[in-house]
């Protein structure tokens, strides 16, 4: 039986090393003195869905932000260890905005530039300098598509993105993402504060977008990370407690503390 | 502080309700059989009405158990505890049926003179209540060595029973004319063997929330 449970768990890390879109080794960070995370080795896989999860300050938001070197804005942040997208060393090479067209972003809050819906999916491509008003107009469509809420907004692309509900602005915000043909989405609990049907949009829009993204998500609710995810990697104190298929970690955590975060006993 | 009082306390009330309907079971089975023994029709008869408080109690844990999934959406121990519990409530409901079962054999046999002593019934009525002991137990306490044993003890019921099986038909060629009394005592010894099967399934739901694995124990 053990023997048995070993060979799949070996036959699974090396399907994970075939089809893994970013490898992290070793990454510890510190923000000034403070350490905040510890020898975190973690391999994702391409298009699946990864979630994070740990209570509050347990370095999970600061690990994801690491993945498109958001940490650099901050002072004082120290990074050791490497950080592996298609075999490539981000944190070696110094052109950070192709690192973010390859690795988009999707925060808690919707954070759209005030100006129209047509406006803020188009920003992105047109600082790329795609000026062409067709090819525009064919983004701006597609990515609207690929979020799920071209039919709510198709009449009304020129009016203020601002005017929309929470939930039809994430998603916008997962549009101005798309728009950059990103091969990564990171979100930061991107339903946080939206409402529970907004919240099932998301991720129903998060099980179509897995077919063509590779998706890390950030996110507080356990059954969330349930429902959505197909990995899951528990973080405490800094550090990756346990790391496995979503299925194992929510019914039968191998890790005392995985048990007892996930059964509301701590966090 | 301790954030899911309201439902540890819930997941205790579950548990409670289960003790109590396999209290009320132990106590059907052990009278049933004593009915059976002594060929105490009357209080076969009340094993048989006795059987509604036991089938309310199942129907009161399966809602509950239904309600404590959506409100908790429970994860891992929780949710096999839960699952467990439904599981194992079903098998002792329809331990009970088969208390019912002998019961009703019983007041079919009547006052005929017993033929009980050319059956292994009293050893596989025995090994049976010290197996359900054991398994609920294995569940309650979570013994993993209670669950593997309760196993072993099934064993023992399947060689009873067919050897009862064997002796009764030997014993029906002979006697024809005791064929009413040997057709039941046959129907109660399958119902024993039936029940020590589904105490074997308890043990492995017990088994199931120790280690977060199937096991198939009925081998």
């Amino acid at each position: 039986m053990i023997q048995e449970v070993k060979e799949e768990n070996v036959a699974l890390m090396k399907q994970s090393e075939r089809t893994s879109k970013i490898r992290v080794k070793d990454l510890s960070l510190f923000y000034g003195d403070k350490q905040a995370l510890y020898d975190v080795s973690l391999t994702i896989e391409e298009k699946k869905v990864t979630a994070l999860i740990g209570p509050s300050g347990c370095g999970k938001s600061t690990f994801l932000r690491t993945l498109n070197r958001m940490n650099d804005l901050i002072d004082g942040v120290k990074i050791n260890g490497d950080i592996l997208i298609d075999n490539e060393d981000i944190y070696k090479s110094n052109d950070v905005i192709k690192l973010r067209t390859k690795v988009g972003m999707v925060f808690q809050k919707p954070n759209l530039f005030p100006m129209s819906i047509y406006d803020n999916v188009a920003y992105g491509p047109r600082a790329q300098g795609i000026k062409n008003k067709k090819e525009l107009n064919k983004i701006v469509e597609e990515s609207l598509r690929g979020a799920a809420i071209w039919d709510e907004v198709k009449d009304r692309l020129k009016s203020s993105a601002l005017g929309l509900s929470g939930g039809q602005q994430q998603r916008v915000c997962i549009a101005r993402a798309i728009a950059m043909k990103p091969d990564v989405i990171l979100m930061d609990e991107p339903t946080s504060a939206l409402d529970p049907i907004s919240t099932l949009k998301v991720e129903e829009l998060i099980a179509q977008l897995k077919k063509e993204y590779t998706i890390v998500i950030v996110t507080h609710n356990m059954q969330q990370a349930a429902r959505v995810s197909d990995k899951t990697a528990f973080f405490l104190s800094g550090e990756i407690v346990e790391y496995d298929v979503t299925n194992n970690v929510f019914s039968n955590p191998k890790d005392q503390r995985t048990e007892d975060y996930v059964t509301g006993r701590f966090g | 502080m301790n954030a899911r009082k309201n439902f540890d306390k819930n997941l205790q009330e579950l548990q409670n309700k289960m003790l109590e309907m396999n209290k009320l079971t132990i106590s059907a089975f052990e009278k049933a059989f004593t009915a059976f023994k002594t060929q105490d029709i009357e209080l076969a008869l009340r094993v048989i009405d006795e059987d509604t408080a036991i089938d309310n109690l199942d129907q009161e844990i399966n809602q509950f158990a239904v309600w404590l999934i959506a409100k908790e959406q429970p994860f891992a121990t929780d949710l096999r505890r839960i699952i467990a519990s439904l599981k194992i409530t079903s098998d002792i409901e329809r331990i009970a049926d088969f208390a019912v079962n002998i019961a009703k054999a019983t007041a079919k046999i009547g006052k005929t003179e017993s033929l009980m002593n050319i059956t292994k019934l009293e050893q596989m009525n025995e090994t049976s209540l010290k197996m359900l002991n054991m398994a609920v137990s294995a569940f309650i306490d979570g013994n993993m060595a209670f669950a593997k044993e309760v196993a072993a003890l099934d064993d023992i019921v399947d060689n009873a029973y067919a050897e009862t099986y064997k002796s009764i038909t030997e014993y029906l060629r002979q006697h024809p004319e005791e064929t009413t009394q040997l057709v039941q005592l046959l129907f109660i010894s399958r119902y024993l063997e039936r029940t020590a099967d589904h105490i074997t399934n308890i043990a492995e739901s017990a088994a199931y929330l120790i280690k977060g694995q199937i096991y198939d124990l009925n081998q």
